[in-house]
């Protein structure tokens, strides 16, 4: 086996060491990319109700 | 004092400077603590390579306790001064923390299952953290079942207020009955009984986490006055002077109209 063989193979353990990084990973990246697109359109919408209404900022 | 050190247009232009520097640090310190753990930390003598679980549940599992514990707080100031932001601090971040008790179950079960024998057991700690998580959903469901969104925003801040009694439950409930879970081994009287070599990376990946978290609070809270205000716009054509118009604002049918 190689070196990285060897680190993938985690010990035995790779079924429950990289399921678990990959639930962190798309939990918390998720809830980051659903966070940013609602704070864009936010942004997007706002901007566009102030043009509309010459509102000061 | 408080409510003049924290009006909506102060946090808008504090937190649109701090926000990328929030945003990048936790992206630098969650990559070295990636590497750190993966990477670079010992495989324990014990547990073998599955103590890696350990630099993603312990920390999720902090910021699970932590962020609760803000949304009560701020829940409390909601219910007490009635402070806007208060209320939109403790319903940004209730997502962000049933998020972080979501990745502590699973992992938490994914690290039981070669350690213990068995994906989950109805013991103390792992119930009452089950609990945390139902307590987190409770809320956001509860704020956003009410058409009249302050009454929903109160009944949220009364339950996360008495969800509270769960935090120190779960904090000593591995000292409290038997259980499968181990005591505490980093928070404790007496210091830390873990090793350097591993307390070091799991503390990176906490502070990895915490930066993120006060990241995507921050993005979450600039997300709710983007709308807030935006409502108003659209409503009277101008943005809210004071709370009274945005009160106003969530029930139109008492507006005079714009003016």
């Amino acid at each position: 086996m190689t070196a990285f063989e060897t680190w993938l193979a985690m010990g035995g353990y790779a079924a429950f060491v990289w399921p678990a990084y990959a639930v962190a990973a798309g939990v918390l990246g998720g809830l980051a990319l659903w966070s940013w697109r609602r704070h864009r359109r936010s942004v997007d919408v706002l901007a566009r109700l102030q043009r509309q209404f010459g509102a000061r900022k | 004092m408080l409510t003049r050190l924290a009006n909506p247009a102060r946090f808008m232009r504090v937190s649109g400077a701090l926000l990328p520097w929030f945003g990048g640090a936790s992206a630098v310190v969650l990559a070295l603590g990636l590497v750190w753990s993966l990477l670079i930390a010992p495989p324990d003598y014990q547990q073998g390579e599955s103590v890696r679980i350990m630099f993603v549940h312990v920390p999720a599992a902090w910021m699970a306790l932590s962020v609760y514990l803000l949304v009560a707080v701020a829940s409390g100031g909601a219910l007490v001064s009635r402070h806007p932001l208060a209320e939109i601090a403790a319903q940004a971040a209730a997502p962000i923390g049933a998020g972080f008790t979501l990745v502590c179950l699973a992992t938490g079960s994914l690290w039981g299952r070669p350690m213990w024998g068995t994906w989950w057991v109805w013991d103390a700690r792992l119930t009452s953290v089950l609990v945390l998580f139902f307590l987190y959903l409770g809320y956001i469901a509860l704020v956003n079942a009410f058409d009249d969104s302050s009454r929903g925003a109160r009944a949220g801040s009364l339950l996360a207020l008495v969800g509270v009694v769960n935090l120190p439950i779960i904090k000593f409930s591995v000292d409290w009955w038997n259980t499968l879970h181990q005591p505490a081994s980093v928070l404790r009287l007496g210091g830390p009984s873990i090793d350097n070599s591993l307390l070091l990376p799991l503390l990176v990946m906490a502070s990895g986490f915490a930066l993120l978290f006060v990241w995507l609070l921050f993005l979450r809270m600039r997300t709710a006055l983007n709308e807030k205000k935006a409502r108003a716009l659209s409503l009277y054509g101008q943005p809210p002077a004071r709370r009274e118009d945005s009160a106003r604002a969530r029930s139109p049918g008492l507006a005079t109209g714009p003016t």
